[in-house]
């Protein structure tokens, strides 16, 4: 896919090629919307550079046509070499980078020590944020529910949270509803399920009836989704197992202390367990889902109101720090940057296994799979809707939800959209996809359809 | 006591140490390599996995990091990490601002309450309501409406180490010998002048009585208050090196947390012994 809509491409299609116009072809349109990510470019100030000088070999040349074939007479790079005698592209490229001075410099954002935060605890030793002209310290936070209340209190600008936290915390649900916005989704995958060794040979989950399982928070992907795993082996979550919120740390002690039989949870923490020796990989999330958002970037809207700039140089340092972990060659350095005790505080062998996909299973083998955690911040409203479709599920909503309202009010894909942009990157045309969980298509303009085709749900 | 005697007690006491750090080096060590794991998967698994080794560290892994931390008690790498000596240092101040609070509101109220057996009863039933209550069970509603981790944290200290100490003011303060107040009053002495000459001094030995239980409480509260907060001092110290399960780290903030809460006692054992009269 390309991050630029290159206009220094003499062979470029002037008409739109592919359905949406982001793309020069049908396959790679295809291929787009299979990956559904940003690739970050080589180097920031060039991507900027690049914006900058689309910007002015556009205007220079309004006419497609005429640009075309001043492209084809004297090269691109000749083009751009002219182009930066007349017009200062280096000086205009930091002009433009540094749009809007921060209403405030100083921030604090929380986090939870677990890899899916990547993006937020790395803008700190990798200088993303100072990049971005913010002054930010990233504060470890003891659990989910002492996060939200520390950002509902305004002793955190903004936070690392739970990818259905804002949701929930904006509709009131266990707390006062407070409109909250997530303008990242952190990760995508990078969760697994891990059950104790003596529990090797018992990989169906048909015959888990009766099993105790951990799950980091109630309004989690991760409650969802080991729910939804759960439902479609035909066992109730609700009373055929045991589900109970454990904060991630004291899983693997309850793990080795034969308290749960296995968990749906964060990475770092699975890793953790096969490290420590107590569990296996059982599946990871991505087979469950394969691209589900797991943990989100998120601020109240006052604060979206009361600094613009600084919300939105937060937004571009986050957006800047996720693709530059999307690409699979930073994940060593990024798993060296977070493992000190400031950070993460875990081993580094834990965090290059999750990071770069090669790990040991628990069982004795080695499996490879690069995009067992992946980064991609664009916060499809689609995902709104589906979780809100399974907190209904569940029992967490009751009565009739306006999916697309909320999902619209929440997940600012749209702004995300405007931003990106601005960056240079290319984000998708649409803030609704549909996707398919463990075989099951969803299609966000019907949520209630899709609800009404579970057998297994909450009696309302 | 004597000196032959004090001598024998600390030679049991020193073999009694030697024995249990004995006994934990025999029970925590390696069971030997683990077999059949090919090298490549040993490289990806922990010690625990690979070697056979003790979930729980022994005595010469908690010697060495416990070294480690001594010669650099003061280093600060960013807001979540910071050296031992940093985190007590929060820790003791936050104990210090909840506890003098606590004084402040308590000794006064406590005065009142052991004068007046009016007000006595009619605050009877609030405070043998609040009482019981688990410190930390405030720590929620404290978050909630202070809005603020730092001071909800002094709020729950402050909570905590206020019904000791008001209550054995309060019986201190009723306790004081008729006979001695009847003197005072023979002598016309004003009821503020009795409370600061007379019932002070009397009473005095049971309010510090009350103040060392209150101290003990507060130290005890302030590591699970700091564990849920997080933030600073010993008790997210403990936090943060749980969440890396690093048993050793743990084990060395257990140590320092007797250290320091033995420290504090033992200052309001002395202060005790001061004001302590014979009758």
């Amino acid at each position: 896919m390309a991050i630029f809509d290159d206009p220094f491409d003499a062979e470029r299609d002037i008409a739109p090629a592919c359905v949406c116009g982001q793309h020069r072809s049908a396959a790679e349109h295809e291929q787009a919307t299979l990956q559904l990510r940003c690739e970050p470019a080589e180097s920031e100030e060039k991507r900027y550079e690049s914006v900058v000088a689309s910007a002015v070999m556009r205007a220079v040349f309004p006419q497609d046509a005429a640009r075309r074939a001043f492209l084809k007479s004297v090269g691109a790079s000749t083009a751009l070499a002219v182009l930066s005698q007349f017009f200062p592209l280096k000086m205009a490229a930091e002009a433009f980078a540094d749009a809007g001075t921060p209403e405030k410099k100083d921030l604090k954002v929380g986090f939870i020590p677990i890899t899916c935060a990547t993006p937020i605890i790395m803008g700190a030793p990798l200088g993303f944020y100072a990049r971005h002209g913010l002054n930010v310290d990233v504060v470890k936070t003891a659990g989910w529910a002492v996060i939200r209340d520390k950002t509902i209190n305004k002793e955190y600008d903004a936070s690392h949270m739970l990818a259905p936290m804002p949701i929930a915390i904006s509709l009131g649900l266990g707390a006062q509803p407070i409109p909250f916005a997530v303008p990242a989704i952190e990760n995508i995958n990078g969760q697994g399920i891990t059950l104790a060794i003596k529990h090797k040979d018992k990989r169906d989950p048909r015959n888990w009836k009766g099993m105790k399982f951990a799950i980091p928070f109630d309004y989690s992907m991760h409650n969802y989704l080991l729910r939804y795993y759960l439902a479609e082996h035909g066992l109730d979550p609700d009373t055929d197992v045991q589900l109970r919120a454990v904060p991630p740390p004291e899983m693997v002690a309850n793990l080795r202390a034969d308290n749960i039989d296995g968990f749906l949870a964060p990475d770092n923490i699975c890793q953790r367990a096969i490290y420590d020796g107590v569990g296996f990989l059982h599946v990871l999330s991505k087979e469950i889902w394969d691209g589900h958002p797991c943990c989100s970037f998120a601020a109240s809207r006052e604060f979206i109101a009361t600094a613009p700039n600084s919300f939105a140089a937060l937004t571009r340092a986050i957006v800047d720090a996720t693709a530059y972990a999307s690409n699979a060659e930073n994940r060593r350095q990024i798993a060296e940057a977070i493992a000190p005790a400031n950070y993460i505080n875990a081993p580094v062998t834990v965090l290059e296994q999750v990071l770069t996909g090669a790990y040991a299973d628990g069982l004795g083998g080695i499996k490879t799979d690069p995009k067992r955690v992946d980064f991609d911040p664009f916060p499809w409203q689609s995902f709104a809707v589906w979780m809100l479709t399974q907190m209904k599920r569940w029992g967490q909503i009751k009565g009739d939800v306006d999916y697309k309202t909320v999902a619209e009010q929440v997940y600012l894909a749209t702004d995300t959209r405007k931003l990106m942009h601005e960056m240079g990157l290319s984000p998708p045309a649409t803030v609704y996809k549909s996707f398919s969980v463990m075989g099951r298509t969803f299609d966000p303009d019907k949520p209630d359809d899709y609800l009404a085709g579970f057998k297994i749900r909450k009696a309302s | 006591m004597s000196a032959s005697l004090r001598l024998r007690a600390a030679v049991v006491s020193i073999a009694l140490f030697l024995a249990f750090l004995a006994v934990w080096h025999l029970a925590t060590r390696s069971a030997g390599p683990a077999a059949n794991m090919s090298p490549e998967y040993a490289k990806l698994m922990g010690a625990t996995a690979t070697q056979g080794k003790s979930a729980m560290p022994g005595p010469l892994d908690v010697g060495e990091k416990l070294w480690e931390h001594l010669r650099r008690p003061f280093y600060d790498n960013g807001p979540n990490d910071k050296g031992l000596g940093i985190q007590l240092g929060y820790s003791i101040a936050r104990v210090g601002l909840g506890y003098l609070l606590a004084v402040v509101i308590a000794i006064p109220l406590g005065f009142l309450i052991g004068m007046s057996p009016l007000i006595s009863r009619a605050l009877d039933p609030f405070i043998q309501i609040l009482k019981p209550i688990s410190p930390l069970a405030w720590m929620p509603l404290a978050l909630y409406t202070i809005k603020d981790s730092g001071l909800s944290a002094i709020f729950v200290i402050f909570i905590c180490s206020v019904w000791p100490m008001l209550i054995n003011t309060a019986f201190g303060v009723a306790g004081v010998r008729k006979e001695w107040i009847n003197v005072a009053r023979t002598l016309e002495v004003g009821t503020i002048r009795r409370a600061f000459t007379v019932i002070l001094p009397a009473a005095a030995p049971t309010i510090l009585t009350g103040m060392r239980i209150s101290i003990g409480i507060a130290w005890l509260v302030i590591v699970a208050a700091e564990m849920l907060v997080g933030g600073t001092g010993i008790g997210y110290f403990v936090w943060n090196e749980w969440n890396n399960l690093s048993i050793v780290n743990v084990i060395i903030a257990i140590f320092l947390i007797g250290l320091v809460g033995m420290l504090l006692d033992q200052v309001l054992a002395r202060v005790t012994r001061l004001v302590t009269f014979p009758e």
